[in-house]
């Protein structure tokens, strides 16, 4: 059942020059292989959700395109240009078109929150710290935050402001493309709901392409317009939101039902036997 | 015939190898760091905050240290040297030994266990939360951001640091020569001036900013290699403070060589 990988790639829709483009990416870590050939594009304005079980590779995806790792074999494309095999330098200015929300937030607790909002517009832009911090108020506000929590450190932030804050400084710099790397993972579901809502309307709001991963369904339904699925390493389905339900492949029939019955084998030692 | 000798040179030849993985690491580590200590943006406002951090709050530990290091030289140079009626060399035995040695190497080891922890802490918690990953993402370098800062305060600081250590431990020498062994002031001062050599200084001083690189190298380096939460952190810490100990004796051997060896 893997698929073919001489097979066309997943095509985006429209005709044009896909945001992003992945042919045959692979990474693998000593013998352990994660990535086994990916092809993926994400077209210009649309949000792509990555699902998958955990351990599947969908963050060292999301590392491979942020040039956080180094894959082996395969191409990514931004904009057209190939990023692997790029310069430290040259791969910080295809950087700059990037936002990122990681999973646990990854505030920089030696600054305070407007700093942290800020700091992609005073380091990677160069902007003046007053003006810089005025729009890190700006972008508090955007993400439902009082510019008074500019003053405080992200220890003293609860998980959902943590969460808020780390999608305001995503924001910050107006990105191109933003990542969002579990956005909803150790939130209570009402504040689940509402980071998916200010994910959605943000996004919109920049007319940003978004690429998210998660194996929250909820989530992926509410801020997708196509969804992929990843398992061992390639992708084995990816098509409209619409058509989740109906897919017709057991994979993602089995992944958004949550059985334990299914071509996705999970290795567990039985200790009941 | 060969097999009694493998059990024994298999481990010898696998610990060689890991020793020069881990220096090639190292350097590779240092060259990129010191790479973009040279090239602009500089961070002018996180060199200050380190240096303040290094050498500011480095005081109170240095100088404590230093004082009772001269009071114990003057006094056990004294039960030495009166034996020979050779007090009156008390204040070159103090200048000396204090400039060319126990000046740098002394408040480099109380640095190394203040600063070196702390900043293999400090960045082994930013790598396992992904902060790291942040800076990046963020399109910053984090050897320009995090490390280069960092290394630049160790050796423009350290260096200050151990010139006030010097007159602190020299001072501690004057007290005690003066109160508790009955020196006259004026002579001891002036021995101590006469004894007081450029060149012990300077080396020292030379001491002080290789020391100062190593500290805060081995900071960076286990903190930004740190792996596996908060287990690794403290192993990082752990490397850091007895790394930077051992370079720092090693290396004082290797400069004193350099400078005084005829």
């Amino acid at each position: 059942m893997s698929p073919d990988p001489r097979a066309p790639a997943p095509r985006a829709p429209g005709g044009t020059t896909p945001k992003i483009r992945i042919r045959g990416l692979k990474k693998a870590f000593g013998s352990n292989v994660v990535l086994d050939g990916v092809d993926l594009e994400i077209a210009p304005g649309e949000s792509l959700v990555v699902i998958g079980g955990s351990g599947t590779g969908k963050s060292v995806l999301l590392k491979c395109i942020l040039g956080l790792l180094t894959p082996e074999a395969g191409s990514i494309q931004v904009d057209g240009e190939e990023t692997v095999g790029l310069s430290e330098r040259e791969m910080d200015r295809v950087r700059r078109k990037f936002g990122m929300l990681f999973q646990s937030a990854a505030l920089f607790d030696s600054l305070p929150v407007w700093e942290n909002v800020a700091f992609g517009l005073i380091q990677a832009k160069e902007m003046k710290r007053a003006e810089a911090r005025k729009l890190a108020d700006r972008r508090l506000a955007d993400v439902g935050l009082e510019p008074r929590v500019g003053e405080l450190y992200p220890a003293e932030l609860s998980g959902g402001m943590r969460k808020r804050v780390g999608l305001a400084r995503a924001i910050a710099t107006s990105p191109e493309i933003i990542f969002f790397d579990e956005p909803t993972t150790g939130l209570d579901p009402i504040m689940g709901h509402i980071i998916d809502k200010l994910i959605v309307k943000l996004t919109s709001k920049l007319g940003a392409t978004g690429l998210s991963i998660t194996h929250d369904m909820a989530s992926a339904r509410r801020i997708s317009t196509r969804m992929a699925m990843l398992y061992k390493g390639r992708i084995v389905w990816n098509g409209p939101t619409a058509e989740i339900d109906r897919s017709g492949n057991p994979y993602v029939e089995q992944f958004i039902h949550g059985t334990d019955e299914g071509p996705i084998d999970i290795p567990l030692q039985d200790h009941f036997a | 015939m060969a097999e009694p000798v493998v059990p024994v040179i298999q481990p010898l030849g696998r610990a060689f190898l890991a020793f020069l993985a881990v220096t090639g690491r190292l350097v590779m580590f240092a060259s990129q760091a010191l790479s973009h200590c040279f090239r602009p943006p500089f961070f002018g406002r996180l060199i200050v905050r380190q240096m303040i951090e290094i050498g500011y709050y480095s005081l109170p530990v240095v100088g404590l240290t230093a004082i009772f290091t001269g009071m114990v030289l003057a006094l056990q140079s004294y039960t030495g040297f009166a034996r020979f009626s050779a007090e009156s060399a008390i204040p070159n035995v103090v200048v000396v030994s204090i400039t060319r040695e126990l000046g740098p190497v002394l408040a480099s080891l109380m640095v190394a266990g203040r600063i070196g922890a702390a900043m293999a802490a400090e960045i082994g918690t930013m790598r396992v939360t992904e902060q790291i990953d942040a800076l990046v993402t963020l399109a910053t370098n984090p050897f320009k951001y995090l490390v280069a800062p960092r290394l630049i305060a160790g050796v423009v600081t350290l260096p200050m640091l151990v010139l006030v250590a010097d007159i602190i431990g020299i001072f501690g020498g004057y007290l005690v020569s003066i109160y508790k062994l009955g020196f006259n002031p004026d002579t001891y001062i002036k021995n101590t001036l006469d004894f007081l050599i450029f060149q012990d200084v300077f080396s020292g001083l030379v001491k002080a900013a290789v020391f100062g690189f190593i500290i805060t190298l081995m900071g960076c380096y286990h903190g930004y290699n740190s792996k596996g939460g908060a287990q690794g952190v403290g192993q990082a810490t752990t490397n850091a403070v007895v790394s930077a100990s051992i370079l720092i004796l090693s290396f004082n051997y290797i400069i004193t060589e350099l400078f005084f060896a005829r």
